[in-house]
């Protein structure tokens, strides 16, 4: 891989969310992405005239419009600045991060203002991912974002018994994590006592996936704001640092025609070259909080063992124990996760925006109740996509 | 370079299709507003932003350049204005709001710093001309869209 060392530090200076929900009838996209552009700003104690560039994003079709980032300048503060639009599926909000990073680090910019949003009640969500499907060998065949891949492979390795309880476990810690944060879409105050009914009687989707496991569809924008290390101490005293980001990618895997390669899962691989090159042996021990693009249940738990890159069962014993809670060893989504809150360009974001918030300890009802100094936060695509963000307290790797 | 008819497309398939992409648009309680106040007062109303001392139109919550909130600074402007300039439309499709010829015209309004883009009617294609000052004529049956507004014609 060609990668080398950043040309210099990068921190996070200001971050805006605003609430998700299933609607947003008061405000049109332009007035909803303005809420989190103000947020941030007001959260870095910056102005407009600061930001030396912006980065949008979204998915592309989903609210039927083609180029949202030119009429958006009437919130997004883009108005003759530098200005990008990046659309990659569901790691959208992640490849904003990632871009934000790298056009601060190279020099190009000290201020870059990075956005995703998603009004996906404005439009059709299922009619926009199924046209990415491949027109002659898989429009007419797939199932849009709806999948038990994880399921069937999960059920396979640990039996069903197990495999369900702790998919269900894994849901009702994250709603539990839900019914803290004030900007979840949904929070149903789901308890221990419901897992036999939920697991039998949850309106069944596809295989083993039930409506219960699955993410929503939600409304919303973040904001982020990065600026050079000298920018950085001077904008703010708590700045979080991106230590460093991977991207790894297997789009080739979505086309049928390249069925036959072998599937080692993208997570895992960028999670084993992340840690390498920055020295990390243990990651359940290292990080005190991971923020995971958990699109259901079934991958949110399947998938811990490869971001942690763990053995057997020890990360059904990770849920099972109850480590993954907020006061746990290693808490994940102390925000809800996505399956609390999906506005789908907007989410890969909002997982590095909670994150960072939990390492400046500022994340409101949900944070985390001990210090926090190194994150993990986690982006993920339906093309095979992984991005793993790596971020900081302090300066001193 | 191959020319097209060179191309040998025997037994090469087509796949017809459709994408269907229904959506629903929040304009939002700025953009309702502009709406409804051309929709039931035959008002066409523009927003200040008192620091950059500009009126905008369309309306907006936030005024691009810096980004003050100006969303309750409503203007009343006139229902009037000069054509600041114009263009023919001269093919059909679907999309199209009227049959071509017809004619597309940034318009300013009075009070208003900004120009709006409408249709002209009412004078020939070959007539229209920049400095033309035309006046608002508003739809009878209303579809709460900016053809609320007719169309425009000349004073
Ligand atoms: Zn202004």
């Amino acid at each position: 891989m060609g990668h080398r060392k950043k040309n210099r530090n990068v921190g996070i200076v200001g971050i805006g969310e605003t609430k998700f929900s299933s609607h947003r009838e008061d405000v049109n996209q332009p007035e909803m992405i303005n809420e989190a552009v103000r947020d941030a700003l007001n959260d870095a104690g910056l102005s407009i005239d600061d930001v030396e560039c912006v980065v949008h994003g979204n998915m592309e079709l989903f609210e039927m419009i083609h180029q949202p980032d030119l009429w958006h300048t009437l919130g997004t503060g883009a108005y003759g600045k530098d200005a990008y639009r990046l659309t990659t599926g569901g790691t959208t909000g992640g490849t904003l991060v990632a871009a934000a990073d790298n056009l601060v680090a190279s020099g190009m910019y000290d201020v870059v203002l990075a956005i995703g949003f998603e009004k996906l009640q404005e439009g059709h969500t299922t009619g926009g991912i199924t046209n990415m499907a491949d027109p002659l060998w898989a429009r007419k065949l797939q199932s849009g974002a709806l999948t038990d891949s994880a399921a069937v492979k999960v059920i396979a390795e640990f039996g069903e018994e197990r495999a369900k309880r702790a998919a269900m476990t894994y849901r009702i810690i994250m709603d539990k994590h839900a019914c803290l944060n004030p900007n979840s879409h949904r929070a149903f105050g789901l308890d221990w006592d419901q897992m036999d009914d939920l697991i039998k009687n949850s309106p069944p989707l596809i295989g083993n996936l039930r409506l219960i496991h699955m993410c929503s569809q939600s409304d919303g924008a973040c904001a982020m704001i990065f600026a050079s290390e000298e920018k950085a101490k001077s904008i703010t005293d708590k700045p979080v640092w991106v230590r460093d980001h991977i991207c790894i990618h297997r789009e080739e895997t979505l086309n049928l025609c390249n069925n036959y390669y072998p599937n080692q899962t993208t997570h895992k691989f960028a999670a084993e070259k992340l840690y390498e090159r920055n020295g990390i042996t243990d990651p359940v021990e290292y990080f005190d909080v991971f923020e995971m693009y958990d699109p259901s249940a079934w991958w949110g738990m399947d998938w811990i063992r490869d971001f942690f890159l763990l053995k057997d069962d020890e990360h059904i014993k990770l849920i099972e124990n109850k480590d993954i809670m907020i006061d746990g060893k290693i808490p994940i989504n102390p925000s809800g996760g996505v399956i609390a809150a999906n506005p789908i360009g907007a989410t890969a974001m909002v997982r590095v925006a909670e994150a960072a918030k939990q390492i400046r300890g500022n994340a409101g009802p949900h944070q985390i109740p001990r210090q926090v100094n190194h994150a993990l936060a986690s982006s993920f695509g339906g093309t095979m996509w992984t991005i793993l963000f790596m971020l900081e307290k302090e300066l001193n790797w | 370079m191959k020319k097209e008819k060179d191309f040998d497309i025997n037994n090469c398939y087509t796949i017809s299709g459709k994408l269907a992409l229904p959506y629903t648009y929040f304009a939002g309680r700025t953009g309702s507003t502009f709406i409804t106040h051309i929709r039931d007062n035959k008002k066409i109303m523009g927003v200040r932003c008192n620091h950059c001392n500009k009126v905008f139109i369309p309306p907006r919550q936030t005024c691009e350049k810096c980004l003050s909130m100006i969303s309750d600074n409503w203007v009343e402007l006139e229902n009037q204005g000069e054509i600041l300039n114009y263009t023919v439309v001269r093919y059909d499709d679907n999309h199209l709001p009227r049959k071509a010829p017809f004619i597309l015209a940034m318009i300013k309004l009075g009070k208003a710093d900004t120009p709006v883009i409408h249709i002209v009617e009412g004078i020939s294609i070959n007539d229209v001309k920049e400095g033309l000052k035309v006046k608002a004529v508003f739809a009878e049956k209303t579809t709460n869209t900016i053809l609320d507004i007719d169309h425009f014609e000349p004073v």
